[in-house]
């Protein structure tokens, strides 16, 4: 069985935590564990505000951040597919942009752990942009069954 | 995002509460810079995270910019009572290495 959703919001700030909030509301239909929609809640919000911060830089109601969700029930669980995607600046050096600890927003306490932390908390990560054509994060997080260990306690 | 603080015996509290993310992290970073000058007396500086629903990375330029903050005062920083998704992303980022979970 499948389930979708699309999104299309204002790059807006104040949007991010109802973007976050909108997925974890659609995973559900997964049934996932808490730690497991933490993990969805906070890689979402590190795409999206990524597109409100560098994609539109600083937003603006006129720009549109498109989130998608597909959701797969499976044997195991399930499997959640997200993709967050703009049409904003779009990233010079993708391979940079995905190093930890790598911001071009150096003064602003931008802590240039966004990609890494979606890298991290979900189970597949991909990322597509390319400069003045916008950015496309795509993500996947396996649902339920046995994750192969809490990858966060090395 | 709120912040309340308390003060006893020189250590200063700041207990955080709600959503840490970019919409809300500016407002909180000028508060509590402001409670640092304020407080420059203080011995050490614990950031309560105990009421803190949701936080990215977001929240490590939050603490790392109050780290050097309040250093600037020669003042220590500590964090305590993250959520496990909090202490994931701070763990991640090496933040215990600057201010200690206690």
């Amino acid at each position: 069985m499948e389930n979708y959703m699309k999104l299309e919001i204002a790059a807006l700030s104040e949007n991010e935590s109802f973007a976050r909030s909108a997925v974890a509301a659609f995973a559900l239909y997964l049934n996932p564990s808490i730690s497991e929609l933490e993990d969805i809640k906070t890689a979402v919000s590190e795409a999206v505000t990524n597109s409100v911060v560098h994609a539109y830089a600083g937003g603006g109601a006129q720009n549109k951040i498109s989130i998608e969700c597909r959701a797969e029930k499976t044997q195991e669980g399930g499997v959640l597919h997200i993709t967050v995607s703009d049409g904003g600046c779009g990233i010079e050096d993708v391979e940079k942009a995905v190093l930890p600890f790598y911001t071009t927003l150096e003064n602003d306490e931008r802590s240039g752990m966004g990609f890494t932390i979606m890298q991290t908390f979900m189970d597949g990560f991909a990322l597509e942009s390319e400069k003045g054509r916008g950015t496309k994060v795509r993500m996947f997080r396996k649902l339920g069954g046995n994750r192969e260990g809490e990858r966060m306690n090395a | 995002m709120q912040i309340c603080t308390d003060y006893q015996d020189k250590v200063l509290y700041l207990r955080l509460s709600g959503e840490m993310d970019e919409h809300n992290a500016a407002a909180a970073r000028l508060y509590a810079d402001r409670l640092a000058e304020g407080y420059a007396q203080s011995e050490k500086a614990v950031i309560d995270l105990k009421d803190v629903s949701f936080m990215d990375s977001t929240g490590i330029g939050f603490l790392i910019g109050r780290y050097k903050k309040f250093r600037r005062y020669g003042i220590p920083v500590y964090v305590t009572n993250p959520s496990p998704g909090a202490d994931k992303v701070l763990r991640m980022s090496g933040v215990y290495t600057l201010m200690p979970r206690i």
